[in-house]
């Protein structure tokens, strides 16, 4: 069985069928790509993978482990791992402290502990510093681990974004649109870091993104959406030549 | 019959809090800011109609539109000095700063009036054709100030919600108040609108100010005050941004408090109020007829 | 990088105990020298209690980012029930026994009313939590102006109505007398024991801010959904600060009361709760040394301004509102960034024409 086996998912917000019948399988370090034009339902189903909207109908297992319209804490204590489209972060917090937050299903005490200083909480603190630097050296951040979030650069922010969703220790790790907004330069090194995230850490990624050397560079499987329905799913090859794809995209019918 | 002169006052004074209700409702709908200076204003209007109608004697008709015109400047000038600048900011601070302005105009009240409570002469008096009205052989009266009252908030409300729907004006509000940024986009002049709001909410609660001070006729700096958190009250608890919802919430908040003053205890009256909306709000949490808002992933 | 860090948030801390332990010493010598005037005395007391209040305030309102408008409330029910145990207590039992008692009961009753009031309406949030935190503090006030306990032989007898109703035999005492309140409570609090517990709330505050359970309540105030993305259990923290919040304004509360000699509801009202976020706002949200500062500033100041006592509440009002308007109108941070820019230009500027020189 695949880490993620979406079946006939689907969600309606009033009248409007944004996602139907969505079927989905990824396998454990897959590097997944989800396409389509504006408006066809790719965030919307990221919000369903990670609790923000419950499905109106079909079924998330994530590892064995029915997920289905639980809410986004439990989800994410089950093992899936997010970044947005608008970037969110803790933007008055230091960048070091977002990472930290990210650790916080990783490495626990309890409220107690902090209040009195118990030894524990050094102990504790220290291993959360050690683990946060690391992961933010990853995406080169650990010269910033200081600043505020908000001060950091656009890309970079980014960049956080991905480091402290990592941080919780995910198996899938949703990366919605990761590249906008970045150069061409910042794009090349961007594919490279999420290869290697992907190698490091041996979890499976999947993603949105409109940057089509993005997805078909990196993604060994890529499903298009298109008015909330599935229209094509391939290697990048496949999708590249597929006739409703192009049309999807030119706007024919 | 007891009962239904206690659900007549109830009305009439739910009345007042529908007006004040309306100016909440409407700027926040709009602005998207709670200006807790609102029943302040109502205040100001009441001492305008206190000192040209009360101790000048000028025609209570003229002298509660020379209140109106007065809060309308006062609401729009509020809203530019104090408000504009932090419309994008956090609504905090937003908050804060309309406290303070609620601060200020309280003791600009204070220093100009002094806070002795001054005893208002009803608007309806010296008048020959609103009279009490009688019913059932004199087992029902219903003073002049309420049947007033709840003509005047009726009519107001019709005419608001005419002009709301109705006019290019009021579809503007509706614009803003829906998507500011398209809005904007679409031609809507924002700051105009946004100040139309101030000026119409305003100059309701100088209506409001002169028609509560009638039936309740101490006039004093903080007189304002507590009406003013209750029509906020109702303004939340009939759905805030939802003009309808300011009537009904006014409305039935008055009659709740006018029946457990009288049914229950008259020192408990105010905390039988603030349980209910706090049991409505944990119900129905935008309100009776409030709209529910998706924030946006 | 990690020591630097670990350091910088102590120094800090240290500051912050330092100017609360030198405002202590400083208060004791002057004392001491006889300088200082009767009405200063009366105010020490309640400046710790406002600096106590201004601080767990802060954790609500700057740590958490959730408004709340009934503090006041949270105060007067631990004025309440600590001044009720230190009355019933205080003559039979040892005097620091019951004080210390006096404490823990009101900041555990108003702990408990802050998770009474938390569990529901923490799923409110922005503008309608404002509201509803402001009705807990009216309906406080007016259930307590309204209330009347009594003890006598056979117990406690309570009633909403008058005294005379509380039906006590002969020998009864009325311990809480509707709107009169409280009266004839012994003092107990003074300037010592304020200071030692503003230490207390300080330490456990900014040891929780900067904590792990602290990040998470940091994080729910930066951004609700990308905390709850990363897997942090939303209403339990909420939860956290906001009866963390109300225990320390209910040992507030007892403070402040214990000073006096009577207690009455109508001080904790509306105003009240205003003037404490008055604080915190003026000392900087989620600044808890701002807090303390301002708390205690603004207690004094009053005092000092009674000449012109008819014109400072009206001083108040405009600080209000122009500190606001400076410090978070976009256009006026651009503006004052700018100047900063150009300041700094000229800075340069000149240590340039030096050099030359």
């Amino acid at each position: 069985m695949a880490l993620l086996e979406v079946s006939n998912l689907g969600i309606a917000f009033g009248g409007l069928q944004a996602v139907a019948q969505l079927d989905l399988s990824i396998e454990k370090g897959h590097l997944y790509g989800l396409i389509g034009p504006n408006g066809a339902g790719k965030t919307t189903v990221f919000n369903m993978l990670t609790g923000v909207y419950r499905p109106t109908e079909g079924n998330i297992v994530l590892d064995g482990k029915d997920i289905t319209g639980q809410n986004p804490e439990l989800i994410s204590r089950a093992g899936v791992a997010r970044t947005f489209q608008n970037i969110r972060l803790f933007n008055d917090m230091t960048v070091l402290d977002n990472v930290k937050v990210g650790l916080h299903n990783q490495i626990k005490y309890n409220m107690w502990t902090g209040i009195l200083r118990l030894p524990a909480y050094r102990e504790k603190e220290h291993e959360m510093n050690r683990q946060a630097k690391k992961l933010l050296k990853i995406f080169d951040l650990d010269g910033q681990a200081n600043l505020k979030a908000s001060q950091l650069p656009y890309g970079k922010q980014r960049k956080l974004e991905i480091a402290r969703a990592l941080a919780t220790n995910p198996k899938l790790l949703l990366l919605d649109e990761p590249a906008a907004g970045m150069n061409p330069n910042e794009t090349e090194e961007l594919m490279q870091t999420v290869r290697s995230v992907r190698d490091q850490f041996g979890i499976a990624i999947l993603l949105i993104e409109h940057d089509m050397n993005f997805v078909m560079g990196i993604c060994e499987e890529i499903t298009v959406l298109d008015y909330g329905r599935v229209i094509a799913r391939g290697d990048g090859k496949a999708i590249r030549n597929n006739p409703k794809v192009i049309a999807a995209y030119l706007g024919g019918d | 019959m007891q009962f239904f002169s206690y659900l007549i006052n109830g009305i009439s004074l739910g009345s007042v809090y529908a007006l004040i209700a309306l100016g909440y409702t409407m700027v926040y709908g709009i602005a998207k800011m709670l200006n807790f200076a609102h029943g302040d204003v109502i205040m100001i209007g009441s001492y305008v109609v206190f000192f040209t109608f009360g101790t000048s004697g000028m025609n209570p008709v003229l002298s509660i539109l020379l209140s109106m015109v007065v809060c309308t400047i006062l609401g729009v000038t509020v809203e530019r000095i104090a408000y504009r600048p932090l419309r994008e900011a956090p609504s905090l601070a937003v908050l804060i700063t309309a406290i303070g302005v609620s601060y200020l105009l309280q003791q600009v009240a204070q220093l100009s009036w002094k806070s002795d409570p001054k005893s208002f002469i009803s608007v309806v008096s010296g008048s020959d054709f609103l009279k009490p009205l009688t019913l059932f052989d004199g087992q029902l009266t219903i003073s002049a100030e309420t049947i007033v009252t709840i003509i005047a908030c009726v009519v107001i409300m019709a005419a608001l919600m005419w002009f709301v729907n109705c006019t290019s004006a009021g579809h503007a509000m509706l614009a803003v108040s829906e998507d500011r940024g398209a809005a904007q986009l679409m031609g809507v002049n924002v700051n105009a609108t946004i100040s139309l709001t101030f000026a119409i909410g305003s100059a309701l609660a100088a209506v409001a100010g002169a028609l509560l001070c009638s039936s309740y006729p101490t006039l004093q700096p903080t007189t304002g005050a507590m009406p003013g958190i209750k029509a906020f009250v109702a303004a939340v608890f009939g759905g805030i941004g939802s003009i309808p919802g300011a009537f009904v919430g006014g409305v039935l908040l008055g009659i709740i408090e006018n029946l457990s003053k009288a049914y229950i205890s008259t020192q408990l009256s105010d905390a039988i109020v603030f349980l209910v909306l706090i049991v409505v709000l944990i119900v129905k949490p935008t309100g009776l007829l409030g709209k529910k808002v998706n924030v946006k992933v | 990088m990690n020591i630097k860090n670990m350091k910088r948030s102590t120094r800090s801390n240290l500051i912050t105990f330092g100017i609360v332990i030198a405002f202590y010493l400083i208060v004791q010598i002057l004392s001491a020298a006889g300088l200082l005037t009767n009405s200063f005395k009366g105010q020490l007391v309640p400046i710790c209690a406002y600096v106590i209040l201004a601080i767990s305030l802060n954790l609500t309102v700057g740590i958490l980012g959730e408004l709340s408008l009934g503090h006041a409330g949270f105060m007067s029910v631990g004025a309440f029930s600590g001044t009720l145990v230190w009355v019933t207590m205080s003559p039979t039992t040892p005097q620091p026994l019951a004080l210390l008692l006096a404490f823990v009961v009101g900041g555990v009753v108003a702990g408990i009313f802050g998770f009474l009031v938390g569990v529901p309406v923490l799923r409110l949030s922005g503008d309608y939590l404002a509201i509803v935190t402001l009705a807990f503090g009216e309906i406080v006030k007016n259930v307590m102006n309204a209330c009347y306990l009594g003890l006598d032989a056979n117990g406690l007898h309570f009633s909403l109505k008058d005294a005379g109703s509380l039906g006590m035999e002969a020998d009864g005492k009325v311990l809480i007398n509707g709107a009169m309140g409280i009266t004839g409570i012994s003092k107990a609090s003074n300037f010592t024991i304020g200071t030692v517990l503003v230490i207390l709330t300080l330490l456990v505050i900014l040891n929780l801010v900067h904590s792990r359970a602290g990040r998470a309540i940091t994080s729910i105030r930066d951004n609700e959904i990308a905390a709850r993305s990363v897997g942090i259990p939303i209403t339990k923290y909420k939860l956290m600060a906001f009866v963390t919040s109300a225990v320390f304004a209910g040992i507030a509360g007892v403070l402040y009361s214990l000073n006096y000699s009577s207690l009455v509801a109508k001080k904790f009202d509306y105003n009240t709760s205003i003037l404490i976020l008055v604080f915190v706002v003026l000392g900087g949200i989620g600044n808890l040394r701002g807090s303390v500062i301002a708390a205690a500033v603004l207690t004094v100041l009053p005092e000092m301004l009674r000449s012109m006592n008819d014109y400072r509440m009206l001083i108040y009002a405009i600080v209000l509102i122009v500190v606001m308007i400076f410090n978070q109108s976009p256009q006026m941070i651009e503006l004052r960034s700018k100047l900063t820019a150009r300041w700094r230009k000229g800075g340069k500027d000149e240590t340039k024409k030096k050099g030359v020189a």
